[in-house]
């Protein structure tokens, strides 16, 4: 187990070196001069560039300057936000917690409807209801996110007035946003659980199970389910990264103030540091998510811990 | 006989089988009715978006104040927005820049993933490491992510919303050719190729490549859905398609502001957009259950 451990947690370092390189990278992608682009808008003489340069440090080799990037994001330093001079890590640490108890909620919300729908159309096939909940299933990965907020916003926060039209940090104000977010990954995982449940529901060892008298129920739950739901943890590792980026689109609409709002105003204001910033963070989290996923195959399933 | 003709001999029946596999592919297809009515939908769709200039019933772009946030009815049927242009007008317009977003954003994804997965698969080793490792840090950056950040690059607009759609599009391809292709490699009409002197370039493009395509042009179909809302949701976001452009996702951008006043603003565009996506996600599940009822992807 722990050797199982090790190899996983070795194989993400390269994935975070890289990832943090293209993040760094990102300055000297960007047309023009990367020193010009760190003042933003102001303008400068050709000496006070260099003068910039030097200070920046962006005259040492780009090795140097990554080893320099990397060791400050380590130390929690990400630079300044251009717009407002704070570091960008306050930036990032006021809104987090914004973003994080969204993508929770959000998927929650998503596993308990994902798992509901899945399960009851696996078990009662080519019925009604298994034809209603997938065609709600397909209709759920072909809304996008943010017309689905427009049109709650719509009714729930102005024709019904029973919730707030934008979301700050209160409970009330993350139900829109949560059912918004939620819809896509729910479908994505109704129609996984319902595939992952009707090839295991088919083998011989479930046959067996009911033959010997066992319930249904416990058929179901005992036997067929922690078998079915080994695709569907992966699937829910990256449903949960595409919440954290769906939240860019749903913090945006309802106007919260997260990690992609932030990340949106910064890419509109031009303010590379807070992307830069911003796009680290959210991917630290879903390499570290994944990772957790990998490590949670291992106690679900002995095999893997094996292998 | 030549060692060529040989080869040719051994290599008909082969051939004779795959014609089989599309027809019988695409007897399947036609017998899923919501393939056909998603396909049937889809066409309709195309064929709006090239008549467009002789559809809409207005100027998509040319202002006229005067009939400002005009409500759904017989002078215009979807209403007006702030600037009295035709909403149904925008809308037939804004086709055209989905279905081109879509297209150009999924051919990026296809020749990048085809090339790197091929290259990958085939000659593994290094160079399948390299790309390997390549894939796992695009899929770091999940979902719209990777776009945002190419964006932040390229610059906001409708072309760099396309690059970067495109390539956060990329890594399913290289995954599904790669694997694809570390299979078909191992046959032996690829060795018999080899036999009789064909180079790597030739075995890659005229051997394995079409072994390789049937898995692609489910991802394609599946693909192109999902890059129209990427695209939207970019123009949505004021980092795609700029204005005066018609474009689903900026009109219900726009209509954010009136949502109080002119539901129909941020309606229609909207339903547009669920309409054309649920089309190529239903032919796509067709095709995908007509070319290979066992794959799941």
């Amino acid at each position: 187990m722990l050797k199982y451990l090790r190899t996983r947690l070795l194989l993400a370092v390269p994935t975070v070196v890289l990832t943090s390189a293209i993040v760094f990278m990102m300055l000297f992608l960007i047309p023009g001069d990367p020193a010009s682009i760190y003042i933003g808008e102001q303008t400068a003489t050709p000496q006070r560039l260099t003068e910039i340069r030097h200070v920046m440090g962006l005259d040492r080799p780009l090795y140097v300057q990554y080893a320099d990037f990397a060791w400050k994001a380590l130390h929690g330093d990400l630079g300044r936000s251009l717009q407002t001079n704070r570091p960008v890590t306050a930036e990032v640490a006021t809104r987090f917690p914004n973003t994080l108890a969204l993508a929770l909620a959000a998927m929650a919300l998503a596993a308990v409807l994902g798992f509901g729908l899945g399960l009851v159309s696996a078990l009662n096939r080519n019925s009604v209801f298994d034809s209603l909940s997938m065609m709600v299933a397909l209709f759920g990965v072909s809304v996008p996110v943010f017309w689905l907020a427009l049109l709650l916003i719509m009714l729930f926060a102005v024709r019904l007035e029973w919730l707030p039209a934008t979301s700050q940090s209160g409970l009330r104000d993350l139900v829109l946003p949560t059912v918004s977010l939620a819809l896509l990954s729910a479908a994505t995982l109704a129609r996984l659980v319902r595939s992952s449940m009707l090839e295991i529901l088919r083998l011989d060892y479930l046959t067996t199970a009911r033959a010997k008298g066992l319930r249904g129920i416990a058929v179901v739950f005992r036997h067929a389910l922690p078998n079915a739901v080994i695709p569907v943890i992966t699937a829910m590792g990256l449903q949960f990264g595409s919440l954290l980026s769906g939240a860019v689109i749903t913090e945006t609409v309802f106007a919260r103030p997260g990690l992609g709002k932030l990340v949106v105003d910064s890419i509109q204001n031009k303010d590379l540091p807070t992307v830069q910033g911003v796009v680290l963070v959210l991917a630290l989290i879903y390499i570290g998510m994944n990772l957790l996923v990998d490590i949670s195959y291992a106690f679900i399933d002995p095999r893997i811990r094996f292998e | 006989m030549s060692a060529g003709a040989q080869v040719a001999t051994l290599a008909a029946p082969a051939v004779r089988a795959a014609r089989g596999l599309w027809r019988d592919a695409f007897g399947r297809l036609f017998a899923n009715r919501g393939a056909v009515a998603g396909g049937a939908v889809f066409i309709v769709i195309v064929a709006t978006a090239i008549a467009a200039p002789a559809l809409a019933p207005g100027n998509p772009i040319a202002l006229n104040v005067s009939q400002s946030l005009d409500a759904p009815g017989p002078r215009h049927w979807l209403g007006t927005d702030q600037f009295g242009r035709d909403i149904l007008s925008r809308i037939l317009y804004g086709a055209r820049t989905s279905l081109a977003m879509g297209l150009v954003a999924v051919a990026i994804s296809v020749a990048g993933g085809a090339i790197l997965g091929l290259l990958s698969g085939f000659y593994r080793g290094g160079v399948d490491l390299s790309v390997m490792r390549l894939v796992d840090v695009m899929l770091a950056f999940p979902g719209i992510l990777l776009a945002l950040v190419i964006i932040a690059v390229l610059g906001p607009n409708l072309g760099s919303a396309m690059i970067a759609v495109g390539i956060s599009g990329m890594p399913v391809f290289i995954r599904v050719v790669r694997s694809a292709t570390l299979s078909v490699r191992e046959f032996q009409f690829v060795e018999a190729a080899r036999v009789v002197g064909c180079g790597d370039g030739r075995i890659l493009v005229r051997h394995i490549l079409p072994n390789v395509a049937a898995p692609v042009i489910v991802l394609v179909t599946l693909g192109i859905p999902n890059a129209i809302i990427a695209g939207a949701a970019l123009s949505f976001l004021g980092l795609g398609v700029k204005p005066p452009t018609p474009d689903w996702g900026a009109m219900l951008s726009n209509g954010r502001g009136f949502m109080t006043t002119a539901w129909w603003l941020s309606t229609f565009p909207g339903l547009a957009i669920v309409i054309i996506v649920l089309a190529i996600n239903l032919f796509g599940d067709g095709l995908r259950d007509a070319l290979d009822p066992r794959l799941k992807l």
